[in-house]
């Protein structure tokens, strides 16, 4: 007897496909709350330097390239769009605007890594990676230090979620080209976007926190 | 109980344990009963390697100078049997051996929702005990299990790094066991089985649960940043280079605070499902016990500052910490009233699980009776860093969390393994360990009060008789534990085989053969009854 | 080996009494709800076993009367605790006007103790009765913590910050002095003793003994020797503010905001001199970062306490 699809979609720990497409979902909204207690350390800790050195994390913040930052602010918000869309198409068993969007967000995604990779090297040449070879003639230069231990903390931590995102994006074009995506079984595209979009919005607070500081001092 | 009964297959035999023996089944197995076993056994070597350094320092101490190991030696050691009895052992240990195997089985599911990340826990787990082993092997950690800044920084010489990394990884282990439980629990009960019909076992591990997804990560960032710090050199605890070392404190008490929930409340759930079986009644105030384990995870996370009355913060923050951990306490010791309660008018049978639950009353109520004193601020700072805090956290996971999660084993042996343990030995065990118990830590909260310092390799004279009790009684204690790992290996093979229900207990679980099969249950079971449905008709357990 | 078997420590201060009357109160709660517990399962444990008489339960579901009586008479009691326990520290952390001060600095593994006459002891601490001392602490390492189980306080001693601790000593003798924050290898070594003294046979020890330099004439000197002086004159005419009479009292900084000129402060501006800038002055203090032992700080501290209006050379 031909298996249907939804078998085939069907996990054997599911009872109907409904009980997994909710379970999937809900493991990735709590997967999300861990993500953000995760960032939320640093965040808490930023806080605590931030209220304690105000002046040195002006002068620190004002180091980071805001026209870098805006840029890629611009590209991750559009590589959300597109990863929305990209789930659009998956619900609508559109199989060629599916694959076209997820790469473009891989694309957009990308874009932003070497972006990232460009200022950070700037920061190494310019002496500012905290450590042994630190360098800073201006006043505050300890504290300085500590607003970008945060910097690279913080989105050097946000890059490796990008990296992953990435890599899970990729899986997803491969499921999709092989025709495993469809509209009986979206669920993996949906829950990929979410994932995406927490890493958008986890650099939505970044930006302002990092390279909008005292901007006009 | 009203369930769509299936089929036992008695007749064909086939369990979830022969139903293939080879080794590559095991490694890469889904079965969330077989990652349950796979966890034991790495939780129960782990446990006697914790327990090991635990009676290496109690030998050193029988002596005023300390004359076993050295102090370097002896702070590894304690180190050592800190972090590997709480993060390698405790805090695993019920969720996700008990835990595992019961979840899907008592809401009549076939698995856990997610059981190749299920898997993946136990890897990470591994992965991160081996990591904590060779930190160990390399020459130890020797900063207390608690790592405190600038020591850990940059001072310590030891292994700090290689540890922080194992501890690391193992927190995805929990984040991915409580994911798991919080989306069963919510998206794969049966038919008919509402919130208020879960045994509340399920309940505990579900605010145990809120607890791995909420705290978990804030550990994880406290440890890659002391990981950083360490291997950069830059300053966010340290303040020489403008960092403040309390920062690390309030970070790591964070996560640390409710962890110590975590290790408790499921073994809280294991004696509300062992007390009504042997009392053969329902639990008394079931919702009660139900909405105390929601507020102890929930108010839980609102109390860390209590570790740091004397470390500097502020003293109205102390007294706020102070308040809400008065109010943590109400909880717990609701739940005992309700279990003392649910003894009343019962028809009470002592097997071993039920001598193991007894036990845990006293000794729990012991425990959180004395953490009182520690919420007190005035008498906290006298007795804080000091063989009373020592002793008070023993009580209640040595006394509390060890005991109930060997009376959970015991309770369910039989389905687990197929056999019933030996009765005799097993209560045997259960006294020794008891006895042994009390004998090594009761001593502990004098030598608190009269001021004896916790971490010290050597102590002044004047202790020595307390000190020489404590290791008295450790010495039966390790011998109480070893004698269940003996009879429960022997009953592997020997023991009596044990039928569905040998308690004639209530719960999905029992309504499947032992070992259950693979799938667990040939249909969705449907549920019409409420936990604890015991009708007082019931044969008494062990019939 | 040692005979004698202690159980309960000896008291030897002031706040000590106040601590052990709350600790006997907490022992008679925790004694009657143990006990309650204790008797009340073995008591129900052997009254309803299985046995022919007694062969099936009464199933009871619950008693909202019993969850509320035990549940509010227990926070009851828990607000008693409360109350007396924070009211309690609070007198901990406040020192009586007029106390005297005594300096310790903590480092791996020892306790270097300083008496503002003068007098240095390691691990050793001699005070006088019946007068209230305040200690000032600092480390300069790692986190320690200074414990005297006799007067029932404890302080951590923190890197980076000074904290304190107050006590009256009520009975003279000898008294244990731990560390009690784990500090390393020797934490178990970082010891000593706190000599209570009646005050004349203190005053003898003070004056005997060789003449050490106070701790106000060291500050002094160092003040000098950096060349603070150079800026923070008497007349205030300097490049920064003057230092007479400033400590205890609040201090105008730019911006408008006031603070309270203590120990604290003095730090913090000799360290990190931008973090607060004194209204009408430029923030050109350089720091002394580096340039400054924790023992040096607080001899300057020492120095600019002692300082009146019109003492200043």
């Amino acid at each position: 007897m031909p298996v249907s699809e939804s078998e085939l979609a069907l996990a054997h720990q599911f009872v109907d496909l409904d009980q997994q497409h909710d379970a999937a979902t809900l493991g990735m909204w709590v997967f999300l709350v861990t993500e953000i207690m995760f960032f939320g350390g640093l965040f808490a800790g930023y806080a605590v330097y931030r209220s304690i050195y105000p002046a040195a994390f002006g002068q620190g913040s004002r180091l980071c390239d805001v026209t870098l930052g805006s840029l890629n602010t611009a590209v991750l918000i559009s590589s959300s769009l597109t990863m929305a869309l990209a789930v659009r198409a998956a619900q609508l068993g559109r199989r060629a605007r599916l694959i076209a969007f997820l790469a473009a967000t891989v694309l957009l995604g990308s874009l932003f890594l070497g972006i990232k990779f460009l200022e950070y090297s700037h920061k190494f040449h310019e002496h500012l990676v905290p450590g042994a070879a630190f360098e800073y003639s201006g006043p505050n230069s300890q504290q300085v230090q500590l607003f970008l231990c945060f910097y690279f903390g913080m989105t050097g931590l946000h890059a490796v979620h990008m990296v992953i995102g990435v890599g899970v994006l990729l899986v997803m074009i491969v499921l999709a080209w092989r025709g495993y995506i469809t509209p009986l079984r979206y669920n993996p595209v949906e829950v990929a976007g979410l994932y995406w979009h927490f890493v958008d919005i986890v650099w939505i607070f970044l930006f302002p926190l990092l390279y909008l500081v005292d901007l006009h001092r | 109980m009203n369930t769509t009964l299936l089929e036992p297959r008695e007749e064909t035999g086939r369990n979830y344990l022969n139903a293939d023996y080879s080794i590559r089944s095991w490694l890469l197995t889904t079965d969330h009963k077989r990652i349950a076993i796979l966890y034991l056994v790495a939780i129960t070597f782990l446990f006697f390697v914790g327990g090991a350094f635990a009676g290496l320092m109690r030998l050193n101490l029988l002596t005023p100078q300390g004359a076993l190991v050295s102090a370097e030696t002896y702070n590894k050691l304690f180190t050592m049997h800190g972090l590997i009895m709480i993060f390698f052992f405790l805090i695993p240990s019920i969720p996700a051996v008990l835990g595992n195997f019961l979840v899907p089985m008592m809401i009549g599911a076939r698995d856990v929702a997610f059981p190749r990340l299920n898997l993946l826990s136990w890897y990470l787990f591994i992965t991160g005990s081996l990591l904590a082993m060779v930190s160990a092997l390399s020459g130890g950690v020797d900063t207390g299990w608690t790592f405190y800044t600038p020591y850990s920084t940059t001072y310590s010489n030891s292994y700090v790094v290689t540890m922080a990394a194992g501890v690391f990884i193992t927190g995805f282990s929990s984040i991915l066991t409580g994911m798991n439980f919080i989306v069963t629990i919510h998206t794969m009960r049966a038919p008919g089985l509402t919130w208020f019909r879960l045994p509340l076992f399920l309940w505990s591990l579900y605010a145990t649960s809120a607890i791995f997804i909420l705290g978990t990560p804030v550990i994880a960032i406290s440890l890659l940043l002391l990981g950083l710090e360490r291997i950069f050199g830059v300053g966010i605890f340290n303040p020489k280079l403008g960092g403040d070392p309390l920062l690390f404190q309030h970070l790591f008490w964070f996560y640390s605070h409710p962890a110590v929930y975590v290790m408790i409340l499921p073994g809280m759930g294991v004696i509300s499902e062992v007390v009504p079986c042997f009392a053969r009644k329902r639990i008394f105030g079931y919702n009660f016990v139900a909405f105390s384990s929601v507020a102890i995870a929930l108010i839980g996370f609102l109390v860390w500052g209590h570790h740091m009355f004397v470390s500097g913060q502020s003293i109205y923050a102390g007294m706020v910490f102070s308040f809400l951990s008065f109010l943590v306490a109400v909880p717990s010791a609701i739940k005992a009233f309700n279990w003392t309660a649910t003894l009343y008018k019962g028809a009470i049978t002592y097997h071993t699980p039920m001598l193991y639950a007894l036990g845990f009353l006293g000794l729990f109520t012991i425990g959180g009776l004395t953490g009182l004193f520690l919420a007190t601020l005035a008498v906290d700072v006298h007795v804080h860093d000091t063989y009373f805090v020592i002793a008070h956290f023993h009580y209640i996971m040595v006394g509390g969390a060890v005991m109930a999660f060997l009376g959970g084993i015991h309770f369910w042996w039989p389905k687990i393994s197929g056999r019933l343990y030996p009765e005799a030995w097993a209560r045997l065990s259960a006294v020794v360990i008891f006895l042994g118990f009390n004998l090594t830590f009761f001593p502990q909260f004098i030598l608190g009060y009269l001021g004896m310092p916790r971490r010290y390799h050597s102590y002044p004279p004047e202790f020595q008789v307390l000190h020489v009790m404590s290791t008295a009684g450790s010495s039966i204690l390790g011998v109480g534990y070893l004698i269940p790992l003996v009879y429960l290996l022997w009953s592997l093979r020997y023991g009596q085989a044990a039928g569905p229900n040998p308690w004639g207990a209530k719960g999905l679980e029992w309504q499947t053969p032992s070992p259950p099969p693979t799938e667990n249950f040939e249909r969705t079971p449907v549920v019409t009854e409420e936990a604890y449905a015991y009708t007082g008709e019931e044969l008494s357990a062990g019939l | 080996m040692q005979s004698g078997l202690p159980l309960f420590p000896e008291r030897a201060s002031t706040i000590g009494a106040s601590v052990d009357q709350l600790y006997f109160f907490l022992l008679a709660v925790a004694g009657v709800f143990a006990t309650l517990i204790f008797a009340s399962v073995f008591y129900l444990a052997i009254r309803y076993r299985r046995r022919p008489a007694n062969l099936r339960a009464e199933q009871i579901p619950g008693s909202l009367v019993l969850e509320l009586t035990w549940s509010l008479v227990p926070l009851g009691l828990m607000m008693v605790m409360f109350f007396w326990g924070a009211s309690l520290y609070f007198r901990q952390a406040r020192p009586p006007d007029g106390a005297a001060e005594i300096y310790v600095v903590g480092k791996q593994w020892m306790w270097k103790l300083q008496h503002p006459e003068g007098p240095r002891e390691i691990n050793e601490l001699h005070v006088p009765l019946g007068r209230p001392i305040r200690l000032i602490m600092a480390s300069e390492d790692v986190i320690h913590s200074f414990y005297i189980p006799a007067f029932r306080i404890k302080q951590d001693v923190v890197p980076g910050r000074f904290t304190s601790e107050w006590f009256q000593a009520t009975k003279p003798g000898r008294y244990h002095l731990f560390c009690a924050q784990y500090c390393g290898t020797n934490h178990a070594q970082m010891n000593g003793w706190v000599y209570v003294m009646q005050p004349a046979d203190y005053e003898n020890w003070l004056s005997g003994g060789a003449p050490g330099e106070s701790m106000p004439a060291a500050g002094e000197r160092l003040f000098q020797r950096l060349g603070c002086s150079t800026c923070h004159r008497p007349d205030g005419a300097g490049r920064g503010p003057s230092l007479e009479g400033v400590f205890g009292k609040p201090v105008l900084l730019q911006g408008g905001a006031k603070v309270l000129a203590d120990e604290a402060y003095i730090r913090e501006s000799i360290l990190n001199p931008d973090a607060k800038i004194v209204a009408g002055y430029q923030a050109i203090m350089p720091t002394f970062q580096g340039q400054i032992s924790e023992e040096g700080l607080l001899q300057i501290i020492a120095y600019i306490k002692s300082l009146k209006r019109g003492t200043q050379p």
